[in-house]
């Protein structure tokens, strides 16, 4: 095998990584700006070569410094962690082109390299966490991609972004701070810190008080990383008010892979365990997923701030993908995870369409796009675009999550589910029918009339999205295979 | 089951009592040093609690010597020395937000700040 594919899953930690102080001595905006489209570049790269890898080759197992497990950490890639890496890196790859032209109308000059700075130890953050098969391994690369999402949040133009990078902060270091008790306790019990080694020792302890009160504070602790309702109030205010470029990338990847490493601890490392099983938490689970999703939505319905209506729509998709794990058959598995991918793709698709409109208006006030359709009829066809994949229309990724979802709630005979996945797609139609509503049907304000379009360099990465919205919506097998391999072999290691 | 009998792991409950000191000023303090300073709190109760599992009766440190048998666990020092840096980044990144919140607003406590935002948010609505 050659040196890269067999160092292929810690070249996609590392390369970001090293990467990020460069951006610090480049200092210059446009030379920071071009190394980190690069490292984004080579890193998608590296992170397809990884998925195939996984694809033809089965899971790949890495011991860092050759120390072999469970002492040493070891990475430990499998289909979903490959899928989740991949869904991170092509996301960076397109937010970078993107984020020149947005941040330079948002950011004063002097701070732009900080900001790719820190966008690329962001990026070796999530992606430490889909690859590290190491609890605490975890709890490091989360608090890596958590910190430098404070900076990048608090770096917005508006001063309430101080604000909401400050309490993210807050409940951000709460979470991972409960999520370190919880391994805590678990090191105590098992004395190993491996996943895979954990998974076999737990069962043995399983019915001891410290091991409930582990899953109970990791459970809580990423349910407030992955805003899982009610632990969603750090969120809207963090994506209104971070720079449009980083809102992109936040939007479409951090909460999912905080979702990816809540599957990890309750599918592998409880996976003998069957936690939502053995401790009647199922229920509990779909009734929160099923709260948010409707919270979520009524919320943003009467939002007029419209970054701030996507964000709260965000806390909706993420009870979807809860929903999805929690049922229990791999058709619902499957389509949580496809959601991750597909809401990634969408959101991120919408969250451009807002940074087009901020660069031209300088607003995302649900007023101000009064005619939008005639003043930037590209932006406004593509906010129509990824408004119809949030509500889940066929031809779409949206309909794609939204049939396996109520397939696999059919499947485990909740047909009440179902109906309210139903409903709750119903109100996505209303919070997106008043932004198209304003955008086609109202006449612009005096002085506006003139059409403005967006410069080609947010267009094109947003349609270049767009794009992946409608091929994956048409031709699902890539990811639902992908999806069904992974969910299968969540749910085949619990039995 | 876990035996929680009063004397027998008294470093626990102290443990879970500075937790719950440290959670407790994170959420009814306005302030936001105060707040940060209770996340610190918090955060330390937990650095106690990986030392005390880490605990080998009659245990020394753990130096490769002549006749010492029986040490600590060093694992837990070494991952709690990774998990000091980061809640000082932390702590770091917090009091530096807090300095820029002071600068632009005048205020650092929370709920005179919710106020001032609510009330940017009605400005923006009527411009």
């Amino acid at each position: 095998m050659s040196f890269i594919e067999t160092h292929i899953s810690v070249l996609v930690v590392i390369v970001p990584l090293i990467a990020a102080p460069f951006c610090i001595l480049l200092r210059n905006s446009v030379t920071a700006w071009a190394w980190a489209t690069v490292v984004c570049l080579v890193t998608m790269a590296l992170a397809v070569q990884l998925l195939q890898q996984v694809w033809l080759g089965g899971t790949i197992s890495y011991d860092l410094g050759n120390w072999p497990g469970p002492w040493g950490i070891v990475y430990r890639v499998d289909e979903l962690g490959a899928f989740v890496v991949l869904i991170v890196a092509a996301l960076a790859a397109i937010v970078l082109p993107y984020a020149k032209t947005s941040i330079e109308r948002e950011i004063p000059k002097e701070r732009h390299y900080l900001v790719y700075c820190m966008l690329l130890l962001c990026i070796a953050g999530l992606l430490g966490m889909a690859v590290t098969s190491d609890a605490f391994n975890l709890f490091v690369f989360l608090e890596i991609s958590s910190l430098a999402t404070y900076v990048l949040v608090g770096i917005g133009q508006d001063r309430r972004a101080l604000t909401a990078a400050l309490r993210y902060l807050i409940l951000g270091t709460l979470g991972a701070t409960f999520y370190v008790i919880g391994i805590g306790m678990l090191y105590q019990m098992t004395g190993s810190l491996n996943m895979t080694d954990l998974a076999t020792l737990l069962p043995a302890v399983q019915d001891t008080r410290t091991v409930h009160a582990a899953l109970a504070f990791i459970v809580v602790g990423f349910g407030l990383k992955l805003a899982m309702f009610p632990l969603h109030f750090w969120l809207p205010n963090a994506y209104t008010f971070a720079p449009s470029a980083v809102t992109v990338f936040l939007a479409a990847t951090a909460t999912k892979v905080a979702i990816y490493s809540l599957i990890r601890l309750i599918f592998t490392v409880f996976g003998d365990i069957e936690p939502l099983e053995t401790y009647n938490l199922r229920f509990a689970v779909i009734i929160l997923a099923v709260a948010g999703m409707f919270a979520g939505s009524l919320m943003a319905i009467f939002q007029t701030n419209i970054k701030r209506m996507l964000a709260y729509s965000s806390v909706a998709q993420v009870g979807y993908m809860i929903l999805g794990i929690s049922i229990g058959n791999a058709l619902a598995m499957a389509g949580g995870i496809i959601h991750m991918f597909n809401h990634a793709l969408m959101k991120g698709a919408l969250f451009m369409v807002m940074g087009c409109v901020m660069y031209m208006l300088g607003s995302v006030k649900l007023e101000d796009m009064a005619g939008l359709g005639k003043r930037m009829p590209f932006t406004a066809a593509a906010f129509v675009a990824g408004g119809f994949s949030l509500i889940g229309v066929p031809l779409t990724v949206g309909f794609v999550s939204k049939f396996y979802l109520v397939q696999g709630a059919l499947l485990a005979g909740w047909w009440p589910i179902a109906l309210l996945i139903m409903l709750s797609s119903l109100l996505a139609i209303i919070y997106v029918w008043r932004v198209v509503e304003m955008m086609y049907f109202r006449s612009p304000a005096i002085g506006h009339g003139q059409m403005t379009e967006a410069p080609m360099t947010l267009l094109i990465p947003t349609y270049v999205l767009l794009a992946a919205v409608f091929w994956f919506g048409i031709d699902a097998t890539f990811t639902g295979d992908l999806a069904m391999a992974a969910a299968e072999s969540l749910l085949g290691g619990s039995k | 089951m876990v035996d929680l009998s009063f004397p027998g792991l008294l470093n626990y409950w102290f443990v879970f009592l500075l937790m719950l000191i440290g959670l407790y000023i994170v959420i009814a303090h306005e302030n936001l040093i105060k707040k940060i300073v209770g996340l610190n709190v918090f955060q330390v109760s937990v650095f106690v609690f990986y030392i005390s599992v880490a605990k080998v009766k009659g245990g020394t440190a753990p130096i490769l010597a002549d006749g010492i048998e029986v040490y600590s666990n060093p694992l837990p020092h070494v991952l709690i020395l990774t998990a000091i840096v980061v809640g000082l980044a932390m702590t770091a990144l917090g009091l530096a937000l807090v300095v820029r919140v002071q600068e632009s607003f005048g205020i650092i406590e929370d709920d005179e700040l919710r106020a001032l935002e609510d009330q940017q948010e009605d400005e923006g609505n009527n411009a």
